[in-house]
């Protein structure tokens, strides 16, 4: 890990009901850095996802933020914390205009000053979000409605940014414009933690990814582990 | 037969008849948006309206007794009111926030028992009358129409608070929060919006427009009883049914229109057969709902959601 970790997760167990959904999981992910969570469903990724954001129950283990544990808190203050969520499924308001949508997303900033600056970035990031502003969220395709999850998790300026399956759905090309809209989030030094089923692109693209399955962390790879299939293949088997 | 339905035509469309009956509907269309905003972000239909709108009379009626200007009369509702929306919202809808919708209903029964039990104590069965308020019971006439102060002060007024709701839902943030809210909770408190802040604001303007209609109600009603408002709540919660409860449009609409139709029947109605008015007004409920099981104002003819 480069920097100081900006979220640790620390002997992480999460259950439904009396079923175990993430068992004793621990990780880190530092300050600037992309960190990839890939795995098979139902491995426990989108619920360790929620229980950083206090959408679910944390039943045992630790969440920190920048040192500060965050676990029990509900999921308003997490994110005021500077923790954003985009959901899987993206949870956009389709009754919504687009811009009402991103302004939703100024709700976890603590005041009002630089809001429309930021604002204008992530236009910039995302022009469709800034071309249709006025027309319901729900009238946008598919591409476009990831792309306005993503702005709308921007605009709240977090410290880190949680995605699930950004590119669950989308046509190939569209996939390319997530990346690449991932690749400029990066470079503005906002700390990601990106959970994907496109397993060979997230190495790839992460500084470090994990991989999880049946609740457990398996596998912890590098970007230079993307070709090594064999590995990828038993781990997900596993 | 002819006969009487032509007379009952006849007083149907009278205007003097019309305007009484959009004065009703304008009332009935704020208790509606009062019990649609709860309900949008809480699915929670809150039975105990009707005795916050009570206990707002009674305040009024203890004001004209204890003989104080009519503006403190109304200040002391508005305080009333108020007071018991946000003990409520406290005590009973903020514990109760994550259990079942039948259990919240269940709840809002009891608190409205439990509030006209206590007024039944207080004030006995007889209650009391707000005699303060009656000058604006009376006409004004307008070319052939007598038209009653309150009608008027009654139309203005809901319009004027609807207008001003659906700036403060369009164009503040609070009233985005609430939207979003309304439409999925879940996600909203994912994005920061703060669950309790926006819980609070929809019961405080909920308690708002309550203490409005107890206003309205004990000029036309000045004998306040322990089971003042009830009805009205009751026929309100039909039409926010029959309009469509999912979205707050609908249900003020449906409010209105329950409203007005109560007036119409109510007017046309010969007196010696008024007692048939809440059996043929709800018999039209049912047969509306039977065609549009979601709402006559509702997007879409599909079932109901989550209620």
């Amino acid at each position: 890990m480069s920097g100081d970790p900006l979220l640790e997760v620390e002997g992480l167990v999460v259950r439904y009901g009396a079923v175990p959904a993430v068992r004793n999981l621990s990780f880190a992910v530092g300050e600037g850095e992309i960190v990839g969570l890939i795995g098979p469903n139902g491995a426990g990724k989108t619920t360790t996802l929620l229980a950083i954001m206090g959408g679910l129950p944390v039943a045992s283990g630790d969440l920190r933020l920048a040192g500060k544990s965050i676990r029990g808190r509900a999921p308003e203050e997490i994110a005021r914390q500077g923790v954003a969520l985009v959901p899987e499924g993206r949870r956009i308001y389709g009754d919504l205009t687009v811009e009402e949508n991103l302004r939703l997303g100024l709700a976890a900033r603590p005041g009002r000053s630089g809001a429309a600056d930021d604002l204008e970035a992530v236009v910039e990031l995302f022009p469709i979000v800034g071309e249709f502003r006025r027309r319901h969220a729900g009238a946008l395709s598919g591409g476009q409605q990831q792309q306005l999850a993503i702005a709308r998790g921007l605009a709240a300026r977090p410290r880190l940014l949680l995605l699930d399956e950004p590119s669950l759905g989308l046509a190939p090309k569209i996939v390319d414009v997530v990346f690449d809209a991932l690749a400029e989030i990066r470079r503005r030094g906002v700390t990601v933690l990106l959970v994907e089923q496109r397993a060979q692109r997230t190495i790839e693209f992460a500084d470090r990814t994990y991989l999880m399955a049946n609740g457990e962390l398996r596998l912890v790879l590098d970007p230079d582990d993307a070709g090594d299939t064999d590995r990828l293949v038993a781990a997900y088997l596993s | 037969m002819t006969t009487v339905v032509a007379s009952f035509v006849r007083d149907v469309v009278d205007p003097q008849v019309q305007i009484d009956a959009i004065g009703l509907g304008a009332v009935y269309a704020l208790m509606a948006v009062g019990i649609g905003l709860v309900f949008g972000v809480l699915r929670l239909v809150n039975f105990a309206y009707g005795q916050l709108i009570m206990a707002g009379a009674f305040a009024l009626a203890l004001a004209s007794e204890w003989d104080w200007p009519v503006w403190a009369g109304i200040v002391l509702c508005f305080a009333v009111v108020l007071a018991l929306s946000v003990a409520l919202e406290w005590l009973v809808f903020r514990p109760l926030r994550l259990q079942s919708p039948a259990v919240m209903l269940v709840a809002t029964f009891a608190v409205a028992f439990l509030l006209q039990s206590i007024a039944l104590l207080w004030f006995g069965p007889l209650g009391k009358p707000a005699a303060s308020l009656v000058t604006l019971n009376r006409p004004v006439t307008i070319g052939s129409l007598d038209v009653r102060k309150v009608t008027i002060v009654a139309i203005v007024v809901a319009a004027i608070c609807l207008v001003a709701l659906v700036l403060l839902l369009e164009r503040t943030s609070i009233g985005l929060h609430m939207r979003a809210a309304s439409m999925d909770f879940t996600t909203a408190r994912l994005l920061g919006v703060r669950a309790n802040r926006v819980i609070a604001s929809a019961v405080l303007i909920s308690g708002v427009l309550a203490a409005i209609v107890a206003v309205m109600l004990t000029i036309q009603f000045p004998l306040v009883t322990p089971g003042f408002a009830l009805q009205d709540t009751i026929i309100v919660l039909a039409g926010v049914v029959v309009g469509g409860m999912n979205r707050l449009f609908s249900a003020t609409l449906g409010g209105f229109a329950i409203g007005y139709v109560s007036g119409l029947l109510g007017g046309a109605l010969p007196t010696d057969q008024s007692q048939y008015l809440p059996s043929l007004l709800f018999g039209l409920v049912i047969l509306v709902l039977l065609v549009r099981p979601a709402g006559v104002f509702a997007r879409g003819g599909g079932p109901v959601e989550r209620v």
